[in-house]
Parts: C-alpha cells; sequence; structure tokens
C-alpha cells in the first residue's frame, strides 16, 4: 500500500485515491507521419519496464485529478520522490549510481517531495544498482 | 526413470515408501549445451520436455534461477480453458487444451486435470452480445462453447446470486464444459521428470547475469555457477523476460505487473466448477483440498516485487462476496503476488529476436498457465528447427512494427 505525496495538493494521501498510467517522460514523435513503422512501434508499444529506478506518470483521480510523476523502485516499491508535469526527476538510476561509487547515498533529500526511505529500502536500492 | 502405477504403489508400500527414485537429478553444469533454457517453470520445463521427446534433442539445460516451478506456475489460479476469440489464440490454446486432455497419460504422473467446465459471466447487454459472438467463434473454431442464459447458470452453480437484487445480475453466460483446472506444482514435477528422464539437465539455484554474443550471435549464458556456452539459447522467464531481453541489448513491449491471488480456509465441497466475471472482475474455483482459489485483476503499477497493494485484494473479494452472498464470512487463509508479463494485446511472444540463436517465449501475461503444454509445444519446435512453429508464427516480436497485433485484450473472457 502506497502513502503518496501528491505535488500539487502538497500532502500525503492513500493510494486508493491515484491510478498509475506508465511510464512518464514517452515524447510524442513531433512528426507521426514521418516516423518508421520501427519508430512508430517503439513510440507506442515498447517501455523501458526496469527492474530498478522507474520514473512513471500518476493520476491523482479521486483529489486534485491532476498527472503528476513518481520516481519509484520497482522491487523495493519505495517512492524516492514526486514531482509535477514538465518537472525533471533529481533521482535517477545514473544519479544513485554516481553518488553509490562517491560513497554517500542520501536519496530522501528534499523533505516532504519523498516517502521516508528506511535504511533497509536505501540498501535494496543500492544493491539493485549493483 | 522409475514408471508410476498402481502395482508400484502396493509394491512400495511394503517397504514403507522409503525407496522411491528422486524425481530428478542436480547435475553439475557442463561446459556446453545445444540447447540452453532459462526460466525453470512450467513452460520453460514443457520446452525441455518437448525438445527432448519430439525432436530427440537432450544435450539441453534448464537453468532457473530459484527453485522448480516457483514463480508464477506455482502462484497461479490454475484455471484452463481455451474459450479465445481469435482464430490464432484459439488455435495456441486449443492445441494446449489437447495437450491437457491426454498430460497425465503422456508424462506418466498425476497432473490431476479435473475438466470441471468454466463459466464466464455477463452482466450487461453488451457483455451477452460479446458472450455470443465470441461463442460462435468458438465453435467455428471447433472448440467446446455454449451461451447460457441466467436460469441454465443458476442450475449449474446453485450458490450463485442470479436474483435481479444483485447489484449486477448475471444475465448469462459462456460455458466450455471442457475447461477446468489443473495442480500446477504436478504440471511442472511432471515436465521436470519426464525431461530429466530424457537427458536434460535441470539447474535450479542457477542465475544468468548475462549473455555472451559473438557477432550478432548468441553462444552462451554467464551464470552465477560460471559461463555455459549455448548453440540455441530460449528464454522463458516470465516477468523477468524484460530484464533479459535489456541484458541481450534489445527491449520487448512488456510490462511486469504483480498479479494476486488468495486461497480461503479449507470447506467442505461447495463450488464444482470454475466461476470467471469480467464485469465484476473475479475468479473462483474451489481446490480438491477444499479451499476456494480466487483471483482477479492486475495491481496496475510495475513491480518484480512478487507482492502488491491490498486495496486490489479488497476489490477481489467484493466481486467473490457480490457473486455469491454465500462467502461473505468465510476466511481467508493466504494471499500472495506472482508478477506478470503484460503485453499490449493480451497475447503471447514466441519470437526470434534481434540476436541469432536467441529466442524467447514470454508475454503471457496473466493467463500462461492454461497454455504451458501447447507453449512448452510449440516453442520446442520453434528452437529445434530454427524458425517460429506454424501455431507461434503470428506471435512474432514483429507484428508491434507491422500493426498485426492479435487484439484479445477483453475479448477473451479474459478477466484483466
Amino acid at each position: 500500500m502506497f502513502h503518496i505525496y501528491c505535488p500539487y495538493c502538497e500532502e500525503h494521501r492513500e493510494e486508493e485515491e491515484f491510478h498509475p498510467k506508465g511510464q512518464a517522460h514517452i515524447a510524442r514523435p513531433a512528426e507521426p507521419e514521418a516516423c518508421s513503422d520501427e519508430e512508430w512501434g517503439d513510440y507506442l508499444f515498447f517501455r523501458d519496464n526496469p527492474r530498478g529506478i522507474h520514473h512513471e506518470l500518476w493520476v491523482h483521480a479521486i483529489g486534485c485529478r491532476k498527472f503528476f510523476n513518481i520516481t519509484r523502485h520497482t522491487a523495493s516499491y519505495e517512492i524516492l520522490e514526486t514531482y509535477k508535469m514538465g518537472e525533471q526527476p533529481t533521482i535517477t538510476a545514473e544519479s544513485l549510481a554516481r553518488e553509490e561509487k562517491a560513497g554517500h547515498v542520501q536519496v530522501a533529500e528534499g523533505g516532504q517531495q519523498t516517502v521516508g526511505a528506511s535504511d533497509a529500502a536505501l540498501a535494496s536500492v543500492k544493491g539493485a544498482q549493483g | 526413470m522409475q514408471r508410476y502405477s498402481g502395482f508400484g504403489l502396493v509394491k512400495h508400500a511394503l517397504s514403507h515408501h522409503e525407496n522411491w527414485q528422486r524425481q530428478w537429478r542436480n547435475p553439475t553444469p557442463r561446459k556446453e549445451y545445444d540447447v540452453i533454457i532459462i526460466g525453470g517453470g512450467g513452460h520453460g520445463l514443457a520446452t525441455a520436455y518437448y525438445l527432448a521427446k519430439e525432436h530427440g534433442i537432450t544435450n539441453v539445460a534448464v537453468i532457473e534461477k530459484g527453485w522448480l516451478g516457483g514463480g508464477n506456475t506455482a502462484r497461479n489460479t490454475t484455471i484452463v480453458r481455451s474459450n479465445y476469440l481469435w482464430d490464432e489464440s484459439a488455435a495456441l490454446y486449443e492445441h494446449s487444451m489437447k495437450l491437457w486432455e491426454g498430460l497425465s497419460q503422456d508424462l506418466n504422473y498425476n497432473v490431476m486435470f479435473s475438466q470441471r467446465g468454466v463459466l464466464n459471466l455477463g452482466h450487461t447487454l453488451q457483455d451477452m452480445r460479446d458472450i455470443q459472438r465470441r461463442v460462435n467463434a468458438n465453435r467455428l473454431n471447433g472448440i467446446d462453447s455454449e451461451a447460457l442464459d441466467a436460469q441454465q447458470v443458476q442450475e449449474i452453480v446453485p450458490i450463485l446470486d442470479c436474483s435481479k437484487r444483485a447489484r449486477y445480475p448475471v444475465m448469462g453466460a459462456s460455458w466450455q464444459p471442457r475447461a477446468g483446472v489443473a495442480r500446477h506444482d504436478a504440471v511442472a514435477w511432471g515436465f521436470a521428470r519426464g525431461a530429466d528422464a530424457r537427458g536434460v539437465d535441470i539447474l535450479q539455484q542457477t542465475e544468468v547475469t548475462g549473455f555472451k554474443i559473438l557477432d550478432g550471435r548468441v553462444v552462451g549464458v554467464h551464470t552465477n555457477r560460471g559461463d555455459i556456452g549455448a548453440k540455441t539459447v530460449g528464454c522463458v522467464a516470465a516477468g523477468n523476460s524484460g530484464v533479459l531481453a535489456r541484458m541481450a541489448g534489445f527491449r520487448l513491449p512488456l510490462e511486469s505487473h504483480p498479479l494476486q491471488a488468495l486461497v480461503s480456509e479449507p470447506l467442505k465441497p461447495v463450488l464444482d466448477t470454475v466461476v470467471m466475471s469480467n464485469h465484476v472482475h473475479g475468479y473462483i474455483s474451489q481446490s480438491d483440498k477444499g479451499d476456494l482459489v480466487i483471483g482477479a485483476g492486475i495491481d496496475g503499477y510495475l513491480g518484480y516485487g512478487q507482492r502488491g497493494s491490498y486495496s486490489t485484494v479488497e476489490h477481489t473479494l467484493q466481486a467473490i462476496v457480490e457473486m455469491f452472498p454465500i462467502f461473505s464470512r468465510v476466511r481467508m487463509n493466504r494471499q500472495w503476488g506472482g508478477i506478470v508479463d503484460t503485453c499490449p494485446d493480451a497475447c503471447p511472444i514466441l519470437s526470434a529476436t534481434p540476436v541469432k540463436g536467441l529466442f524467447f517465449n514470454c508475454g503471457w501475461g496473466t493467463g500462461g498457465f492454461k497454455a504451458t503444454p501447447g507453449s512448452g509445444h510449440v516453442f520446442a519446435a520453434t528452437l529445434a528447427k530454427g524458425q517460429a512453429h506454424p501455431l507461434a508464427a503470428p506471435f512474432s516480436i514483429d507484428r508491434f512494427h507491422t500493426g498485426a497485433l492479435v487484439d484479445e485484450h477483453g475479448a477473451a473472457g479474459v478477466a484483466h
């Protein structure tokens, strides 16, 4: 069960108020007519589906009804941050890998944007990056 | 292989059942195999079995990171049916159904296949039109299928609430009498034993960590027990297929979701068929042990954690109680999740890939168990010949670029 921070309502709410809507940041081809079958098929059907950090679109369906983004770990289910449409994630698989290399993982930065990440969950996030 | 029989049972009783042979070996990996199958669930083991039995290819390894049949094979609700709408999928699932019908004899292993019939309920006029269409399509494809009205449904399942009082009154159903359930673990064990007896190495606790690819052709796999060479590799890894595809350097049109199921405390026999409803969204049967086996839809988010959200379980049980008020005070015993690899058109992928010699059998989504023998059978032929079996051909990965999808979503009485 998720406890999700809506960046528009600025509150943590129960998962049942939300619907997941799949991978975020998929750019629609600027000129669909100019796409090859491969490009168009990739755009329509192919998704990243990672075991690890995933940026995904959710809608606050029984709340403000706005779409927003969540960065979440798909094995530990830990929510690492939520951010508004049009914004870019501050936590990515690459950024976590870099921080791990530098020896300091600090996922829960930014306070209210993050559901409190336990040490165990952070360890599992780190482990999955390895 | 020690054959099982009534006589054998009596013979072993004399020695207090202490001398039964192990069902399969626990071999050390060889340096190289003709075929490596990644994934030791039902589909992977069936593939190995039919490779050995039908194609004489026995230098085969099945590589499993956990234990045999510990993934979705052990986590599904064991429903077997073949009443799919489109010709391509109906042919594939009916092929599987025919193999199910002789499977216990073929494997010399009781898979407890029970053809107790499956009802797909209709609750709206549109449901009933879709049912009529699907029943007609099934019959044209030689699949047993009937459209029933509410009274006929009530006669088959007296405990189902078919009254007008229900929030979504039952208006009728499609009925496939040859459909039913099977014992999921026995399916994995039976195929494993049959494959092992023909020389297939089953390597448990062996995790694939990468592929050895040379000039665009797969030549082996890296594992936690060292490198193993192979001429052909077949991936049958369900929810983890996308992860394997990434290792090989390409993407698949799959999303991995948790699908939850649950069983109740054991009850006396009360439900002797399988009831599915798309509209109130739940499905239920009663196992031979007496527990109600219940499932419904996937959790909507991506997940590899083999667990889902409580709210999904709650919705599932609301649907069951809506259909069966008699179960309102039954206590649930266990609940679990499996990771299903869902495809945009709700049909599987049985296909060659951009890497030569590497084949994928995945995308079965929420309904793979019923296809276990058929999937293994056609995938074995595909691996043996290096080109798609005629029944597998429509399920090539190319369809997501050509647009020739086999759109079974919602059309098949699939409850998701």
